[in-house]
């Protein structure tokens, strides 16, 4: 149930008073509320869920989280190497 | 897709499932509050990744299975109702009342509609200004700002003929009474990702430092799910417990400010009673009073009877972290997703309806 899928803010616009966005999720386009996340521009991917963007994705964060796994790749690969020598 | 994809890499997994067997020495017991953690669990097979010595319990954190039997008589008899369109995520349909399902009501002439977002029911209110539109709000903090802000859109445009049956849990006082539960067995948790979107993960610290125990704010994709255990692991190992965030490229500390704003201007905390685990204080949202003409709880009486739960079911000790799925005699057999008896077995999220749809009962027994 609380399922949210992170989408492409493309376009925003107001909607009986809210603030709304059209969202591509890989292809597939819908509306989501942007009330929660104001400051959520063109280009920003947020996190949706039922309708909602509740957060803007932290491009940093998810790069930093996937290299530091990557790091310890290279580093067994090495290690790897290392023993087979 | 973007965000999704490099979280399900199998390379990234198979090297966290590396660090997590190098990394543990000893044996730990690691409960995902998350339905959906639950679900990628199942799904991708990671507790298979994982040393021996790693047990993962399933929390309760599936809204759709710990939504109180006596609500979803509630809601069965006002979509039962004359002149009322009910309006429900899809998954709530198929859980069974005491006597009925929302998809029996369907199938009798009953106006149920499936919706994507509550802010759809506000439309078909505004083209249906004849008829009640209820719309049922269930869920965690996750999904709770949404249907404040439908409501409280409501009540901005007059759409006076648009109420909420509220039936929200939070998971602070779920977690506070699983520990608080002489016979727990959890020594560390992977925190809500989603509910902390909210939230913030800065609501967990003081559960961490009372409870001493590791709580790692998780996501829900395979790589977020191993990292969060390594984590959690790493904790125990080292004999630490505090809260940290694996979920960065969504969570902060302080969570989402606006939404907690309306959440506390459209809701009060109250008492609620869980599916399988009882009621549990201070556990749930209802509507304030500013918004009583709103609450469909007030607006609809319906005669509530005595209910009786299956006395086979053991979904109250799956959801404690006590028993597994394999430990119930009704499993697979009196038991099914499409005739559950209990909590865990009647949402997809749920840990019975995830370990049969997944086979992992051959695996465990």
């Amino acid at each position: 149930m609380c399922l949210a899928i992170p989408g492409l803010v493309e376009t925003i616009f107001e909607k009986d008073g809210l603030r709304m966005s059209k969202i591509n999720f890989a292809g597939i386009r819908r509306n989501a509320c942007l009330e929660y996340t104001p400051e959520a521009k063109p280009g920003d991917y947020v996190l949706v869920h039922v309708g909602f963007a509740l957060s803007i994705i932290d491009e940093h964060e998810a790069l930093r989280a996937l290299s530091a796994i990557s790091a310890e790749e290279k580093s067994a690969e090495l290690k790897f190497t290392g023993e087979n020598e | 897709m973007k965000y999704l994809d490099e979280f399900r890499n199998e390379v990234q997994a198979s090297i966290l499932a590396e660090r997590i067997k190098r990394a543990t020495k000893h044996s730990w017991r690691i409960m995902e509050v998350c339905g959906g953690q639950t679900h990628t669990i199942m799904q991708y097979g990671l507790q298979d990744l994982l040393p021996a010595e790693i047990e993962l319990l399933h929390g309760p954190g599936c809204p759709v299975c710990v939504t109180g039997l006596e609500v979803i008589d509630k809601a069965i008899a006002i979509a039962s109702s004359k002149n009322v369109i009910f309006c429900s995520y899809g998954d709530m349909l198929r859980v069974p009342g005491s006597r009925s399902d929302l998809f029996d009501v369907k199938a009798a002439g009953g106006d149920v509609r499936i919706v994507y977002s509550p802010l759809d029911c506000l439309k078909i209110a505004a083209e249906n200004p004849s008829k009640q539109v209820v719309f049922f709000a269930i869920g965690f903090e996750t999904t709770a700002p949404a249907n404040a802000m439908a409501v409280k859109q409501a009540k901005r445009t007059n759409l006076d003929n648009f109420y909420l049956l509220v039936s929200h849990v939070t998971v602070p006082p779920v977690i506070r009474g699983l520990m608080d539960f002489s016979d727990s067995r959890v020594q560390g948790f992977l925190g809500p990702g989603h509910v902390c979107s909210v939230m913030g993960w800065g609501q967990y610290e003081e559960l961490s430092e009372r409870y001493k125990i590791p709580i790692v704010v998780t996501g829900f994709e395979p790589v977020d799910i191993l990292e969060g255990i390594l984590k959690v692991v790493h904790q125990l190992e080292t004999g630490k417990s505090f809260v940290e965030n694996q979920y960065s490229r969504a969570v902060t500390k302080q969570g989402n400010a606006a939404a907690q704003a309306v959440l506390d201007e459209v809701f009060v905390v109250c008492d609620q009673h869980w599916r399988g685990l009882g009621l549990i204080p201070k556990s749930g949202y209802k509507l304030s009073p500013e918004y009583a003409s709103h609450d469909a709880d007030l607006v609809f009486s319906t005669n509530a009877e005595p209910i009786r739960e299956s006395s086979i079911c053991i979904s109250g000790d799956i959801l404690k972290g006590i028993r597994k799925p394999k430990d119930c005699p009704a499993f697979g057999r009196e038991c099914t997703p499409e005739q559950p008896l209990g909590a865990t077995m009647v949402s997809s999220e749920g840990t019975c309806a995830a370990y049969f749809r997944y086979g992992r009962l051959e695996i465990c027994s």
